[in-house]
């Protein structure tokens, strides 16, 4: 029989396990039809913000050894523009990642979503180059504890937190965000980062630091969801240089039940879902796995 | 080893060309943009200042390439006002390529849109009969017309000129000019690079006469490879899908002509 692919993240239940990442193509609704199609189990938005924000200057995105630097500066056309263009959503899964300071900002924008299709929030807590908001908010536990509580209040959809390494203890961010009655937790986000070109010897991003993507972080995000998993009984969606079908088995492996695929897209393109679930229900049927479920976090087993 | 085309290489301004009272081309060593396909472009950084996505122009030097830039926004003059020895980084090449077709060929290009037309004319056969058809406002904004009859001197060719003012050439709109040439010539393949209003026109004439016609769109770019989303166009990422797309698509592409996003990524008109 062919192996089911299909997954939970606590409420929310895919087709596939594969989804797309914030921050990645995540501005218009034909884009994310197209790569629902491509085989992307879920599509998360960018972060969206209150208003609508243009981001840093360019450059904005380079390359590094082994993966990628951006600092975008969360650039969003804000969420009522946003919650608009998706209105007419009908078979699309999409998780809307939001981005604030404080309740405040994220009760406004849940308002804007009251009547749209989607699968659930993701709160970005890691956004690593943006002030005020992202890891200096994830880094505050008291102010996650008052934000995750607002915002499951207000929301009739399930709320993942992501959370990322800042300058805190992450796991700290992930008690406070599920002792606030958060639904799931999508570890990590990109890594404080920066790069300078030794050549006109000048910081290569406009904003100069930035965060890192891509391969290089990989076995980092591991770490973080096989901890999460050790610690806390919550469901994880793992993010950080999954760019192949083995890459989203390990972090399966280690506690996540689904995967979110972000920097890979420049390597390999809108088809790198496809390829990815296919190396999955592969990998399964060689290994005798009838479902993901009975794949998740088995590492762990003494 | 192959250069990493995402990690911005150091280049150094050799020569500065004046084109017209607002436009330079800047040329420069770099033996990977002085060979990229017609279409292709670059994210080119000035240090400390801002990156831009530039196409890449031709450099009749063997192993250069260069940029050429209208003064217009902050990083364009920024751009345009760089001196000889001064540095640039580049990344890329980036984006698809116009199709190359034989027969006979019809380009339209706008202002510093015929910069990938004039890369295109190095690559048609001898045995093409070209048509460049220049669209300028008025004769001081003119430019590259020697450099494509230079180019095209072995080929049966013509490159008209076509200004809205009457100062230079034919008078009038440079889609004016297309359709008078539609009534007396057969174009197997028509290409077109400029400003987008200019383009859409372009694609309807040609469909209309069943004419292939490729064109090279423009959108708001941040990272050049595909993964920020800035340049989306429809279902399509200009940067990645395109920049060069059929006719027979941008047709379907509810975008072309009217509207595309702002820096956060909002749809604004033409």
């Amino acid at each position: 029989m062919k192996p089911n692919i299909s997954t939970e993240v606590g409420a929310i239940k895919i087709e596939r396990p594969t989804m797309l990442a914030s921050g990645i193509l995540g501005i218009s609704l034909e884009v994310f039809d197209r790569l629902y199609k491509e085989g992307a189990g879920a599509l998360v938005t960018k972060s969206l913000s209150k208003e609508p924000w243009e981001g840093y200057p360019n450059p904005t995105v380079v390359g590094v050894k082994a993966g990628y630097l951006n600092a975008v500066g969360l650039s969003n056309p804000g969420a009522p523009y946003f919650a608009k263009m998706i209105s007419s959503n009908k078979t699309v899964p999409i998780i809307v990642s939001l981005v604030g300071s404080i309740p405040e900002d994220f009760d406004f924008m849940i308002k804007q979503f009251e009547n749209v299709k989607i699968l659930g929030y993701e709160l970005n807590l890691s956004c690593p180059h943006v002030e005020k908001v992202g890891l200096e908010v994830g880094d505050d536990p008291e102010l996650v504890h008052k934000i995750v509580k607002s915002v499951k209040t207000q929301s009739k959809v399930p709320v993942i937190a992501k959370v990322g390494l800042g300058s805190s203890d992450y796991l700290e961010t992930v008690r406070v965000a599920c002792e606030s009655g958060v639904d799931a937790i999508t570890a990590i986000n990109t890594i404080r980062a920066m790069a300078i070109d030794v050549e006109t010897t000048r910081p290569i991003l406009s904003h100069k630091i930035g965060g890192l993507s891509g391969s290089a972080i990989k076995p980092i995000a591991v770490r973080c969801v096989y901890e999460i998993s050790s610690q806390f009984d919550i469901p994880i969606i793992g993010c950080g240089g999954v760019s192949s079908w083995e890459d989203s088995i390990e972090f399966i492996l280690a506690g996540a039940s689904a995967v979110q695929v972000g920097s890979a897209l420049v390597d390999k393109w809108v088809g790198v879902f496809s390829e990815i679930n296919d190396g999955i229900s592969k990998y399964m049927e060689k290994k005798n796995f009838s479902k993901i479920k009975d794949m998740i976090g088995i590492a762990k087993k003494p | 080893m192959q250069r990493n085309p995402d990690i911005p290489t150091i280049v150094k301004i050799e020569k500065v060309i004046d084109e017209t009272p607002t436009v330079r081309t800047l040329v420069f060593s770099d033996e990977v943009l002085s060979n990229v396909l017609p279409g292709q472009f670059a994210m080119v950084w000035i240090p400390g200042i801002n990156e831009l996505p530039m196409s890449v122009m031709i450099s009749r030097e063997k192993g250069k390439a260069a940029f050429t830039v209208r003064k217009h926004g902050f990083a364009s003059t920024e751009l345009y006002s760089l001196k000889v020895g001064e540095q640039l980084g580049v990344r890329g090449p980036y984006g698809s390529s116009f199709t190359i077709k034989q027969g006979k060929i019809l380009l339209v290009g706008g202002g510093t849109g015929l910069v990938p037309l004039i890369r295109l004319l190095t690559f048609l056969k001898k045995t093409d009969d070209v048509t460049l058809l220049i669209g300028s406002k008025t004769k001081n904004e003119v430019f590259f017309e020697k450099m494509a009859n230079q180019i095209l001197e072995h080929n049966k060719h013509a490159v008209i000129v076509v200004t809205e003012d009457g100062s230079y050439g034919k008078t009038g709109l440079v889609t004016e000019a297309m359709e008078n040439l539609f009534s007396q010539i057969k174009f197997d393949v028509v290409y077109t690079c400029g400003p987008e209003k200019m383009m859409h026109k372009v694609v309807q004439l040609a469909s209309s006469k069943n004419i292939y016609v490729e064109a090279s769109i423009e959108r708001m770019m941040k990272c050049g490879m595909g993964i920020c989303g800035s340049c989306c166009f429809g279902e399509v990422l200009a940067c990645r899908d395109g920049t060069v797309f059929d006719g027979k698509y941008l047709l379907t592409n509810k975008e072309f002509g009217y509207t595309h996003r702002n820096k956060a990524g909002i749809l604004e008109n033409y």
